[in-house]
């Protein structure tokens, strides 16, 4: 791919994850937030949390299906770092308008509510990812530790969507479509990993 | 031949009465789509008839109101736009703006609610000879939602006491059901939740009976939008607002408490009382503040009151009972 290319496509990325912000703080300058502009700030910081964690776990199976599109890897860590920003925000905001800051009321959330012990898992488990997402990182690592480390990013996903699940009322199916995908992109690892042994195992053969 | 005894039967294997009903009204929903289609065969100049009932313009016309004693007074009220904009009506779809754009198709007339279960006689009422029964009131209620949130509404209609008296219950009525109208020829999105329909709500006799509890026809002073539950609502402004049921087509007076929706559906989190209260929190979040529609984010939490604010009228129903255990 031509630097030109790339840089313009980087571009557009960026454009495309801070857009989501940027509406937010257009609606709330202008007061056009809907409703309940406060559930308004919480799903969507959310939901694109969820969005970004998994278009950054779809790159690597869309790189082994069509070898063509193998400069994907080189927006794997904007998705990943942008998940893990808007995770922070979805968190800060629940910090700032639903616990109004009280500790108190934080700690009895995390203690009774598993949907929200859930939820900082998730975060707490992205942490560390978005803390080594340094090519510095990478290098002080190593390649095999650091991929090993990032393996976490599968669970952090899990804990992502069960808290979704249990945020919902009972009964409520709004969370199905990104839990099929997640399943679908977790599912397509250890498919693609052993179609590949049994192609190598073929040539070998 | 073989003839069963009623002894014959298990009673496992008798429908409920619920069931039996719902049926029942899949059914009549099922002629009606059948009547659909023969209409449409008559001709096409009728066509636009059958798709688009005449009835569903009926939402906005003025309504003649007297002021009431009852009104909630002192706050800003929700705008008409966030109270029809921000729904929970499930048959329509479970997101906040589902119900705005899919609720245009319910057939507010002809409308009939169907009375039956301990009373007199079982009856049938009009929805015009309801609205007639007596002089609709604005009455100002807050609204608080299950989910942490509140608006203050200018609901028209009387009190659901003046219209029981007319059902002539018998003693042994304890408990009045309420059932809403399902069709899923009408309402296309119920399978976005497992909930089974339709959707059933009640009232313990003396709830039911408080001067508070409103039949409900309207909003603002105008004929209710489809989507706040047209044409005509329960509204129970110190219960959380499930507890109101939309769009009701049956009063069932019974003497045990009947199977409501939402308890059905998850009774840890939805108890059949469900009495706006601050000190018993949902398991998934605190009920002790709550989120006002229609202002900035920064200015929206305040501290939700012990029954909504009304236990000066009704926390007598009440006394004696543990309402961390009857929530």
């Amino acid at each position: 791919m031509k630097r030109s290319t790339l840089i313009l496509l980087k571009t557009l990325t960026w454009v495309a994850c801070l857009g989501p912000l940027g509406l937010l703080i257009y609606g709330a300058v202008t007061n056009t937030l809907g409703p309940d502009p406060t559930a308004n700030i919480e799903l969507t910081t959310g939901y694109n949390t969820l969005l970004l964690l998994i278009l950054s776990l779809a790159v690597t199976p869309l790189r082994k299906l069509v070898p063509r599109l193998s400069w994907l890897i080189k927006f794997r860590r904007l998705l990943g770092l942008f998940a893990f920003f808007y995770g922070t925000l979805h968190m800060l905001t629940y910090v700032a308008l639903y616990a109004g800051f009280d500790v108190h009321a934080m700690l009895a959330d995390i203690e009774k509510r598993r949907f929200i012990t859930m939820g900082v898992a998730g975060w707490l488990l992205l942490l560390p990812l978005a803390a080594t997402s340094t090519t510095w990182a990478i290098r002080k690592l190593g390649g095999k530790n650091w991929n090993r480390l990032h393996r976490m990013v599968y669970v952090a996903a899990v804990c992502g969507v069960i808290h979704y699940w249990w945020q919902v009322k009972p009964g409520v199916l709004s969370p199905l479509r990104l839990t099929l995908v997640l399943g679908v992109l977790l599912l397509s690892r250890p498919v693609l990993a052993w179609y590949e042994r049994r192609r190598v195992g073929v040539v070998k053969g | 031949m073989l003839i069963r005894k009623p002894s014959d039967i298990p009673s496992s294997a008798i429908s409920s009465k619920d069931r039996y009903l719902n049926r029942r009204r899949f059914l009549r929903g099922a002629a009606g789509t059948i009547a659909a289609t023969g209409a449409a065969a008559l001709g096409a100049e009728r066509l636009g008839e059958v798709f688009n009932p005449r009835i569903t313009a009926l939402a906005g016309t003025k309504l003649e109101t007297v002021k009431s004693p009852l009104s909630t007074t002192g706050e800003d009220l929700t705008s008409l736009e966030d109270i029809t904009h921000y729904n929970n009506f499930y048959e329509f779809g479970v997101g906040k703006g589902d119900p705005a754009r899919n609720a245009s198709g319910l057939p507010t007339r002809p409308w009939t609610v169907r009375v039956d279960g301990k009373v007199k006689n079982p009856k049938t009422f009009d929805i015009d000879t309801l609205l007639k029964l007596r002089p609709l009131e604005d009455r100002i209620y807050r609204h608080r939602c299950v989910e942490a949130w509140s608006m203050v509404i200018p609901w028209v209609g009387y009190s659901l006491s003046e219209f029981i008296k007319q059902c002539e219950p018998l003693s042994t009525a304890k408990y009045v059901q309420f059932l809403s109208y399902y069709d899923k020829s009408v309402e296309k999105w119920t399978s976005e939740s497992t909930i089974f329909w339709p959707y059933s709500e009640g009232l313990r006799m003396d709830e039911a009976m408080h001067p508070l509890a409103l039949l409900t026809f309207g909003l603002y002073g105008e004929v209710l939008p489809n989507q706040d539950g047209a044409p005509v609502r329960i509204v129970v402004p110190w219960k959380y607002g499930f507890k109101s049921a939309k769009s009701i087509v049956a009063v069932r007076f019974l003497d045990k408490e009947p199977p409501t929706t939402w308890n059905e559906q998850a009774p840890n989190e939805y108890g059949f009382y469900s009495n706006v209260n601050p000190n018993v929190d949902h398991p998934r979040w605190s009920q002790k503040t709550d989120r006002r529609i229609g202002v900035p984010f920064y200015a929206q939490r305040r501290t939700t009151l012990m029954f909504n604010g009304y236990g000066e009228q009704v926390a007598s129903l009440y006394s004696g009972m543990d309402l961390k255990k009857n929530f």
